[in-house]
C-alpha cells in the first residue's frame, strides 16, 4: 500500500515547551491510523498538524516537514484553504453550524463557489447518505442541525466534510462527546470509510483504537514510541510502556 | 446574625430605592400626561402635523417631534451599523489578542466623552465641513447631529457584538476552517450568523441610546419642530424639546408646562420598548448556547 502523508523529524514548540519530540512516520493510504496515548502526549497537536489547524496558536513553532502526496505542506506557496479542502477534520465535540441541516453538509461546497441547486442537493444526499444518517433526516433537511442529538449531529459533521470529498480525514476524537450506541454506530462509519478515504483517528478509547484502527501509534510527552499494526501494538507491543498504557496500568 | 440581618435589609432598601425612583418617575409622568390628555385628545396628540404649543395658535401634533427623532436616530444607527460591526467582525476575527485588548476600552471611551462635547463638535466642526460640501444646508440640522451620534453610539455595537462574537464557540470557528473556509468566509457565513441575536441586541441598545440622546440634538440639530426627513433642515427632536421648555420660562401646571410629560411619556414609551424586545432577544440567545 502506498503511502500518503508523511511526518519528517517534526518538531514542535510552544514556546519554550517541546510538545513533538523528532516524529519520523508515514501513513499508508485508506487506512486507518490510530493515535494513541496519555493526554497531554502531544497526538491532537500532530494530528492538527496536517490541516495546519495549529497555526492559529500564537506561540506555535514547528520544525521539520509534514508531506502530503510528497508536497510539503507547510511550504510558503501552499494555499491553507486549499489543504483544508482534500484533508477534512471532524472534532472532539459535534460542531455544527446553526444553519440548517441541507446548509451544514452544502456548506464545503459553497465556499468554494458552487451554486447549482442540482449539485447541491446530490452532493448533500451523497455525503449524508455515507455517513449513515441520510434515512434519519432525509424529511427534515431544512430543520436546525442544532436540534439533532448528539450521535447524529457527530455524523453530520462527518457527512459535511465527507461533501467536499477529501482524500484524508482527521478525526480528533471524535467519538468522546457520544453515548455507546451513538459510537457504535460512528466507529462503524468508520470501519466503511476508509475504503475511500485515509483516515488519521485520535482517540482515549483503547477498545476503539483496536476494533476499528490498522495502525497504531502510541505517544508519550512528544515522543512516538511505537507505530506498528495495530494487532501487533496490541498483541505484542514491543516496549514495556506502550504494554502499560494499553493494559491501563498508567494513563 | 444581626449583623447580617442589618446589612440583608441595607441591601434590600438600596435595591428598593431604585425601584420607588422609577415608580415616582412613572407616576410624575403618568400624572401629568393624563391632565395633558384631558385638554389635548390623544388622537389629534398622534394625527396633528404641527407641533406649536408655545405659539399663540396652538397645536399638539407629536410627530413633528417623533420625525426629528426618528430621522436624527436613523442617521445615527446608518453610520454606527456598518462602522460598529466592521470593527466588531475586526476584532473578534482577525485581530491580535493583545491588539483587542488595547483596542476596546480605547473605543469604549468614545463612549464616555461628554455629549455635550459632541454636540459642540457636531455645530462647530462637523457642520461647517458639510456646509463646505453642500452649501444649502443650514446652521442647525439632522445631519451633523445624527453623524456625531452615530460616532457616539459605535462602542455601543461594537463592543456588544464583539462581545456576542467572542461567545460563539470556537469549535464553530475551527470547524469553519476546517473546511476551508478563509477568515472572511468564517466571520460572515458562520460567526456573524451564529451571533446575530446577540448584534442585534446591540443595534437595538444603541438604536435606544440615540433616541433617548439629548445634548447633542439640541446644540446641533435645531429647535424647529418640522414634520420633514430633509436632514439638512433644522429639525427639533423630543428631547431637544424637553430641554428648551424646561429650559424656557413657561408658567407651571399650564398646559405648555404639561406638554413636556406628553413628549416624555412618548419618548418613555419608545425606549422601553425598544429595550424589552432587546432584553427578551437576549434571554433567548442565552438559553440558546447554555
Amino acid at each position: 500500500m502506498e503511502n500518503v502523508l508523511e511526518a519528517k523529524n517534526v518538531n514542535v514548540f510552544y514556546g519554550d515547551f517541546q510538545a513533538l519530540k523528532n516524529i519520523n512516520m508515514k501513513f499508508k493510504k485508506n487506512a486507518v491510523t490510530a493515535l494513541i496515548g496519555p493526554s497531554g502526549c502531544g497526538k491532537s497537536t500532530y494530528l492538527r498538524l496536517f490541516n495546519r489547524m495549529n497555526d492559529y496558536i500564537d506561540s506555535f513553532n514547528m520544525q521539520g516537514d509534514i508531506m502530503v502526496e510528497n508536497k510539503n505542506i507547510y511550504n510558503k506557496e501552499i494555499v491553507v484553504e486549499e489543504l483544508r479542502k482534500k484533508i477534512g477534520m471532524v472534532f472532539q465535540k459535534p460542531n455544527p453550524f446553526p444553519k440548517s441541516i441541507f446548509e451544514n453538509v452544502a456548506y464545503g461546497l459553497k465556499i468554494q463557489g458552487v451554486t447549482n441547486k442540482a449539485v447541491l442537493k446530490n452532493a448533500v444526499r451523497k455525503a449524508l447518505q455515507q455517513a449513515a444518517l441520510w434515512d434519519e433526516v432525509k424529511l427534515d433537511l431544512d430543520k436546525s442541525a442544532l436540534a439533532l442529538s448528539g450521535g447524529q449531529q457527530q455524523r453530520l459533521c462527518i457527512a459535511r466534510t465527507l461533501a467536499v470529498e477529501p482524500s484524508i480525514i482527521l478525526m480528533d476524537e471524535p467519538t468522546s462527546a457520544l453515548d455507546p450506541i451513538a459510537t457504535a454506530k460512528v466507529e462503524e462509519l468508520i470501519r466503511e470509510l476508509k475504503q475511500k478515504y485515509t483516515i488519521i483517528i485520535v482517540t482515549h478509547n483503547m477498545q476503539q483504537a483496536s476494533r476499528i484502527s490498522d495502525y497504531t501509534a502510541f505517544f508519550y510527552m512528544g515522543d512516538m514510541i511505537e507505530y506498528n499494526k495495530t494487532d501487533t501494538i496490541f498483541r505484542n507491543p514491543q516496549y514495556e510502556r506502550t504494554q502499560n498504557y494499553i493494559t491501563g496500568r498508567f494513563g | 446574625m444581626k449583623k447580617e440581618k442589618i446589612i440583608e435589609g441595607l441591601l434590600k432598601l438600596s435595591a428598593l430605592v431604585t425601584i420607588l425612583t422609577t415608580v415616582g418617575i412613572l407616576y410624575v409622568l403618568l400624572s401629568e400626561s393624563i391632565a395633558f390628555f384631558r385638554e389635548v385628545s390623544i388622537w389629534e396628540f398622534i394625527t396633528d402635523k404641527e407641533w406649536t404649543p408655545l405659539f399663540v395658535n396652538k397645536h399638539f401634533g407629536i410627530m413633528p417631534l417623533v420625525a426629528g427623532t426618528l430621522l436624527t436616530t436613523f442617521i445615527a444607527i446608518s453610520v454606527a451599523l456598518p462602522i460598529g460591526i466592521t470593527i466588531a467582525i475586526y476584532l473578534s476575527e482577525y485581530a491580535h489578542k493583545r491588539f483587542k485588548k488595547i483596542v476596546k476600552p480605547l473605543l469604549e471611551i468614545l463612549a464616555a466623552v461628554p455629549t455635550v462635547v459632541y454636540g459642540f463638535f457636531a455645530l462647530t466642526v462637523v457642520t461647517p465641513f458639510l456646509q463646505s460640501i453642500i452649501p444649502s444646508m443650514s446652521g442647525f440640522n439632522a445631519l451633523s447631529a445624527g453623524i456625531v451620534m452615530g460616532i457616539m453610539i459605535i462602542p455601543y455595537v461594537s463592543s456588544l457584538s464583539e462581545d456576542a462574537l467572542s461567545a460563539v464557540p470556537k469549535e464553530l470557528r475551527n470547524g469553519s476552517y476546517a473546511m476551508g473556509s478563509t477568515r472572511l468566509q468564517t466571520a460572515f457565513k458562520v460567526m456573524v450568523p451564529a451571533a446575530s441575536s446577540g448584534i442585534i441586541v446591540s443595534v437595538i441598545l444603541a438604536f435606544s441610546r440615540a433616541i433617548g440622546e439629548t445634548m447633542i440634538v439640541a446644540i446641533a440639530a435645531g429647535q424647529q419642530p418640522r414634520l420633514t426627513m430633509n436632514p439638512l433642515v433644522p429639525i427639533e427632536t423630543i428631547t431637544a424639546y424637553i430641554v428648551q421648555v424646561s429650559l424656557g420660562d413657561v408658567q407651571h401646571n399650564s398646559i405648555e408646562y404639561r406638554t413636556i410629560f406628553a413628549a416624555g411619556i412618548t419618548l418613555f414609551i419608545f425606549t422601553f420598548i425598544l429595550n424589552n424586545i432587546g432584553f427578551y432577544i437576549r434571554k433567548k440567545y442565552r438559553e440558546q448556547y447554555e
